[in-house]
């Protein structure tokens, strides 16, 4: 029997997800047995044509060509998972999506005229059907080879969508809210990272994007009573997965 | 089949650098007349969204420039930030810096040295082909890189965007003993990075020399890594310096239209920044067993300052610098005692703010105008692929004219010697780019032809 086929794509992105697949030092051996590595430029010249069993998408639709592209790399992949905040809600650089795209290329490039560029940067799921998105900027290591190992064995990944107060709670720190009065988005925070930020001793900034339920109205008084002044709740909101929240912030 | 004096050559996607960008050489009856490394990266527009932000969201904001180098990102930032505002930290804090950055230079010299450069000198595709038979190597490299990934997540948080980062110092500092729980892998690292020294010493290099002026940070008694004072090697053997708050004064971007990347200057010419920059300028203050290591890996005594000019050789500084960035790290760890407090205390205070420190790439510059309620004005990151850019395709154009001049290589070859020309310099296209293609033009008197590889 051959071995599955596995594809990595890259759009805008800076890397960091697919990163975290060749960090999985433990398992990288074992996965490249598991699996044909067919298209993966990152980690090598071998390219081989579709259709893939498993493709990983990672990184956001930002240029017209792009925005072709995954059409084709859809065509060719029997599943789709996009993997980390830019290409399931469009990344830290959505931005966009709330600014004047000229006037930022006039402020980044002397010649704004060579660049082409769309106004918004979209996530994946916007263009063709995803089979599965795993969040977070960057995705969990742990949770990487949960997905891959799902989707080689057909089931479903085993992936929760509660919020980072509860791997808090599992993992016994301390609330950094009640305790301290550091602002943090973890009620509104999708799990996934262990709670990493409140073990380090500072508030949740969102990286995973929405959990399943968000309860905004009773998080944004807590943030302002924590010193957040209402731009700062916005820019709090505002970051690496800016649209994601921004829907459940105009609800 | 096309005609050698007159072709144009494709490939879809350059292989084994971070991020993805073009590259097309013009060949004119036996003369690379053009070689361009083109940096597609769809723009991110960091500089224009920092504007804006509070004054304490660089750090983490900018790492997400690049996955490979994201400590790089938040080192600049705070110190930009911190010299806007007139702060300096603590020693301590100075030193649980250094030993993140050295957690970075680990795991991303040992990502470059086994999983991007090495199977270029050992013919194959990948270092997952490399394990089928050279799997104990392999296993060594994602051990040392696993040691470095090890460091970050201990002291940062996690390997990729670490989240103990913050102005002043970290959000929390390690009690001694968590530091310590670390020694005995980094104990093993040393020795791993010892092997590799002596592993990449046997690989064969071809002769080649990069022509450009070099520029790393340098400080007074140590290695420069998480800062120091911008120092210029010149091509000509004169060197001199400058401060950091006067970088765009020397160094300046120009805009040219094949790149989504800035291309840049220093004083009007070439330059190089990264690994033999570095070893070129500072190389006599490496320590003792990354000296030793050097003359191992047959790059001669830094002490008596020859520098490593040859950019297929660049594999073997990168790995006497893991020596020395494991070694360090060692050291750190054994003298620590924990600050009073995990941070500095940084006000906002109105005014400009300049930050350089060296990423394994090479110099990252920042500066920040932030206003005297703390938020961004304006901000500028300079990261070293932009800088090399120009430098890159100089050595690109020689080495393929060379290989022309020489014995003209078919499509295939000299597809396989681009390739390598660019790996050489490890470009973080991410950093800068997206796509990278390659496309020969050779044109003579005849008409073009044009395949893809
Ligand atoms: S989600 Fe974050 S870590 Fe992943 S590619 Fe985007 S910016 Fe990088
Ligand atoms: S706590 Fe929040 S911001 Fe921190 S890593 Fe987890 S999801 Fe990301």
């Amino acid at each position: 029997m051959p071995l599955p086929k596995l594809a990595v794509f890259k759009l805008a992105s800076c890397d960091g997800c697919q990163l975290t697949l060749l960090d999985c030092e433990d398992e990288l051996l074992a996965l490249t047995g598991a699996v044909e590595i067919a298209h993966f430029p990152e980690a090598s010249s071998t390219m081989a044509p579709g259709p893939y069993d498993l493709t990983l998408v990672e990184g956001s639709v930002t240029t017209p060509e792009d925005a072709e592209r995954i059409h084709t790399i859809r065509a060719d992949s029997r599943h789709l998972v996009t993997i980390g905040a830019c290409a399931t809600a469009g990344g830290i650089q959505a931005l966009r999506n709330f600014a004047d795209v000229d006037e930022y290329r006039r402020t980044v490039y002397a010649h704004p005229e060579y660049i082409s560029t769309l106004a918004t940067s979209t996530p994946v799921s916007a263009h063709v059907d995803v089979d599965f998105e795993l969040r977070g900027c960057p995705v969990d290591r742990r949770q990487l080879i949960e997905v891959i190992t799902a989707f080689l064995a057909g089931r479903k990944p085993d992936v929760p969508d509660h919020s980072v107060c509860f791997e808090c709670k599992r993992r016994g720190t301390v609330c950094v809210t009640v305790a301290h009065g550091t602002p943090c988005l973890g009620p509104v925070t999708h799990a996934g990272c262990g709670a990493l930020c409140p073990a380090y001793h500072r508030g949740c900034f969102g990286c995973f994007g929405p959990s399943g339920s968000v309860n905004l109205p009773a998080l944004i008084p807590l943030l302002r009573r924590d010193g957040l002044d209402d731009d700062a709740v916005v820019r709090y909101l505002h970051t690496f997965n800016a649209p994601a929240f921004d829907k459940e912030l105009s609800q | 089949m096309t005609h050698r004096g007159s072709r144009v050559l494709h490939v879809g996607s350059l292989s084994r650098v971070e991020g993805e960008g073009a590259l097309s050489l013009h060949v004119h009856d036996g003369t690379v007349t053009d070689a361009r490394l083109e940096i597609y990266e769809p723009p991110r527009f960091f500089e224009a969204f920092l504007r804006g932000r509070s004054y304490t969201e660089p750090p983490d904001i900018t790492a997400r420039v690049c996955g490979i180098c994201p400590v790089a990102y938040q080192m600049s930032a705070c110190a930009a930030i911190e010299d806007a505002c007139g702060v300096s930290v603590d020693p301590v804090i100075r030193d649980l810096r250094r030993l993140l950055y050295c957690g970075e230079w680990i795991e991303s010299q040992a990502l470059h040295i086994y999983l991007l450069h090495a199977p270029d000198f050992l013919g194959r595709p990948s270092a997952i082909d490399l394990a089928r038979t050279h799997r104990a190597e392999v296993e060594r490299g994602l051990r040392l890189k696993k040691a470095g990934n090890s460091l970050m997540e201990l002291l940062g948080g996690r390997a990729v965007h670490p989240v103990n980062v913050r102005l002043g110092g970290f959000h929390r500092t390690p009690a001694r003993t968590e530091l310590r729980s670390l020694t005995e892998e980094l104990k093993r690292a040393l020795d791993d990075a010892w092997e590799t020294v002596r592993w990449v010493a046997g690989f064969e290099f071809p002769d080649a020399s990069i022509e450009a002026d070099l520029l790393a940070l340098t400080e007074p008694d140590t290695y420069a890594i998480e800062g120091g004072t911008p120092a210029v090697l010149r091509a000509n053997g004169t060197t001199d310096s400058f401060p950091v708050r006067d970088f765009t004064a020397h160094v300046t971007e120009r805009h040219v239209v094949h790149s989504t990347a800035l291309h840049s200057w220093l004083d009007g010419r070439l330059h190089l920044t990264g690994s033999l920059a570095r070893f070129a300028i500072s190389g006599r203050l490496l320590s003792p067993v990354a000296l030793e290591a050097a003359v191992a890996a047959g790059l001669g005594d830094p002490r008596e300052g020859t520098p490593c000019l040859n950019p297929y050789r660049s594999i073997l500084v990168r790995a006497v610098e893991t020596v020395y960035a494991v070694s360090e790290a060692l050291r750190i760890i054994d003298g620590y005692e924990p600050p009073a407090h995990p941070y500095t205390e940084v006000p906002p205070v109105a005014g400009v703010g300049h930050g350089a420190t060296e990423a394994p790439r090479g110099l990252l510059y920042h500066r920040y105008e932030i206003d005297a309620d703390g938020i961004v004005r304006s901000a500028l990151l300079v990261p070293p692929t932009a800088q090399n850019q120009s430098a890159i395709e100089d050595d690109l154009r020689r080495l393929a004219q060379r290989a022309i001049s020489e014995h003209d290589p078919d499509d295939d070859e000299l597809t396989a010697l681009c390739e390598r020309a660019i790996r050489n310099h490890d470009p973080c296209i991410s950093c800068s780019t997206h796509f990278l293609d390659l496309t020969v033009v050779r044109t003579s008197g005849e008409s073009t032809g044009g395949r893809d590889v």
